[in-house]
């Protein structure tokens, strides 16, 4: 089961909402999925996103993958430790993994986002 | 699988099992404006005619002048083991190796390539070679716009002709490129215009992504390349430095003027000049834009026993995983060139190196003062390493009629620049350690001849203006 306090994306992005502002990262199962992962490309604080908008880059040994963004919002800080160990999205993809804080345009996009039991579902089908 | 032509009847056995009538089938999902037009060919002709065709078009080439031309392609000694060496069949693979195991040689020269490359241009990342300097000075500026997500780059105008124009039609999609006045008179004419540029980068509704300045210059002037630098900085801007490789052996390298990114033509590193290229695009950036800068990286690691190893590194910003998001379209590279390159380099170490350089501007000192004395004064006061625009009156007329007293005295500069008229009567020279004080003296003397009226040696007086065309010289 995966952290049932957070809210998920069907691209794999988790986020957690805490009032109008949000912390966004990629999923463990994401992580996996990707395998080692040596960079993590992130925007400058300050840049506005649209929902589904891309806000970045992880990059793996095998494969590279755009970050989507789950809502609309305004980049408020970024995780400048994924700079020299970008390996924290693997060992930890929901705490020192994370890589953005927003605040949040429109609340009422969060309706359309997966729940800790639909996520499950979703990588269930694989 | 045999080594051959497919016949017709391979060809319909292959179309049968496509279930495709003819090959064009094959190109249907291509719109038909975007297709090659059909190639005017002429009808096929047996080995032996054609071979003396061929030997009869090479032998139009005038390989008996004095040649003063550069313009971005230089005449140096090549050593012999350089084409020696390249005739190792080892070399000769029909694409860039993937596979580590299989493929230690190959990696391992692209990684001395890129290793030589970036000790030449003080720079941290080496991309291993691109189709020729227009194309590596392209790449460079579109780094510039993915690493800023600006839009905008300036290019001086003392950039190559050429390497604008490839600059300008890369940006066809919707970046924008703007032109860097050039000085045009007193101590700095000929070079790139810093007040004009400081303007260009104060407009903050169009910020610049990048700037791109020539060191030499097209007119084989120096630029303040550190001052052209710190003003791209200082408006968030990248610095690209267009380089000719052997200068950097005397002059201070990009790295150590805060270039971020350099480009330029590696062919003066032991490639023949040669008519449409091949040639060699050198890129190279610091560690910051490692992620931007487009073409294969070879890195050096160990294997699982612990041995030195090389491996394709950072595949991951290319067009075969990322698809439209890649750093470039690039996924080619000029080995084999790249592999001339770093034979001439290693061969002639860093002495030799400085002495081709060096050698160089002492050849091109001898002849501006050969060139002035006969009344071909230079066109610009700044330093030049060894190549600098002389003012001749009637330059285009006095270019071809030298051509017929056996020297080819550089670039007609209105030939390149027609619209530019501070450079109607001008002839871009430049000497290397090849060219020969006799070859000096004689296009000296040919120059006084011309200007002072006097018709060629072995012509009668009066019959001067009637001289024979080249062409009709040699006689085909």
């Amino acid at each position: 089961m995966v952290p049932t306090d957070l809210r998920y994306t069907k691209d794999h992005e988790w986020i957690r909402l805490d009032g109008d502002e949000a912390t966004v990262g990629i999923t463990e199962y994401a992580a996996g999925q990707l395998g080692d992962i040596v960079f993590v490309e992130l925007p400058d604080a300050g840049r506005k996103l649209g929902q589904h908008a891309t806000f970045g880059v992880v990059e793996s040994v095998k494969a590279v993958s755009d970050l989507f963004a789950p809502v609309s919002g305004e980049v408020l800080a970024t995780n400048d430790a994924l700079t020299g160990s970008p390996e924290l999205v693997n060992g930890e993809p929901y705490g020192g993994g994370w890589m953005i804080r927003i605040r949040l345009e429109d609340p009422g996009q969060t309706d359309d986002l997966l729940d800790a039991a639909a996520y499950d579902a979703l990588i269930a089908e694989g | 699988m045999p080594y051959g032509p497919h016949a017709a009847g391979d060809r319909e056995r292959m179309l049968e099992v496509l279930g495709i009538p003819d090959v064009e089938a094959l190109f249907d999902d291509i719109p038909e404006a975007l297709r090659a037009s059909r190639l005017d060919l002429p009808e096929p002709q047996p080995e032996l005619e054609l071979a003396a065709r061929l030997q009869a078009l090479a032998a139009r080439n005038r390989t008996d002048l004095a040649s003063f031309l550069g313009a971005g392609v230089y005449r140096h000694w090549t050593p012999p083991a350089v084409d020696q060496l390249l005739l190792r069949g080892e070399w000769y693979t029909a694409y860039t190796p993937y596979q580590p195991e299989i493929s230690q040689g190959t990696l391992q020269s692209i990684y001395e390539y890129e290793s030589l490359i970036g000790e030449l241009m003080d720079l941290d990342v080496v991309s291993a070679s691109h189709y020729d300097g227009a194309a590596a000075t392209a790449e460079a500026a579109l780094m510039t716009c993915r690493a800023t997500r600006r839009e905008r780059v300036l290019v001086s105008r003392a950039v190559h002709p050429h390497y604008r124009q490839t600059v300008a039609a890369y940006f066809g999609g919707g970046l924008e490129v703007e032109e860097i006045p050039l000085v045009s008179d007193g101590e700095s004419a000929g070079t790139t215009d810093l007040a004009a540029l400081e303007r260009l980068l104060a407009d903050s509704e169009r910020p610049v992504a990048g700037v791109l300045a020539g060191q030499p210059n097209f007119f084989g002037l120096l630029e303040p390349m550190a001052e052209i630098g710190r003003l791209a900085h200082a408006a968030g801007a990248l610095f690209v430095a267009v380089v000719e490789p052997v200068s950097l052996a005397v002059l201070a390298p990009p790295g150590s003027y805060g270039a971020d990114i350099a480009a330029g033509e590696g062919q003066p590193l032991g490639i023949a000049p040669q008519y449409g290229g091949p040639y060699l695009g050198l890129l190279a950036s610091t560690d910051a834009l490692v992620r931007q800068i487009p073409g294969r990286l070879v890195g050096m690691t160990t294997d699982v026993d612990g041995r030195r190893a090389f491996v394709m590194t950072l595949r991951a910003r290319e067009q075969d995983i990322r698809r439209d998001k890649a750093a470039s379209n690039i996924c080619t590279n000029q080995a084999l060139l790249a592999l001339a390159a770093s034979i001439y380099v290693a061969t002639l170490g860093p002495h030799g190196l400085r002495d081709v350089a060096a050698l160089g501007a002492v050849r091109a000192a001898e002849l501006e003062h050969a060139l002035a004395a006969v009344g071909a004064p230079r066109l610009h006061p700044g330093p030049y390493l060894n190549e600098f625009a002389v003012r001749v009156p009637g330059a285009r007329q006095v270019h071809r009629r030298l051509l017929d007293r056996g020297v080819l005295a550089g670039l007609a500069l209105a030939d390149i620049e027609p619209d530019d008229e501070t450079l109607a009567d001008a002839l871009l020279v430049c000497a290397t350690e090849v060219t020969t004080s006799d070859e000096i003296a004689a296009f000296a003397a040919a120059l006084d001849d011309i200007l002072a009226g006097r018709p060629p040696v072995g012509v009668e007086a009066g019959a001067g203006a009637e001289r024979p065309t080249a062409g009709a010289v040699s006689g085909r």
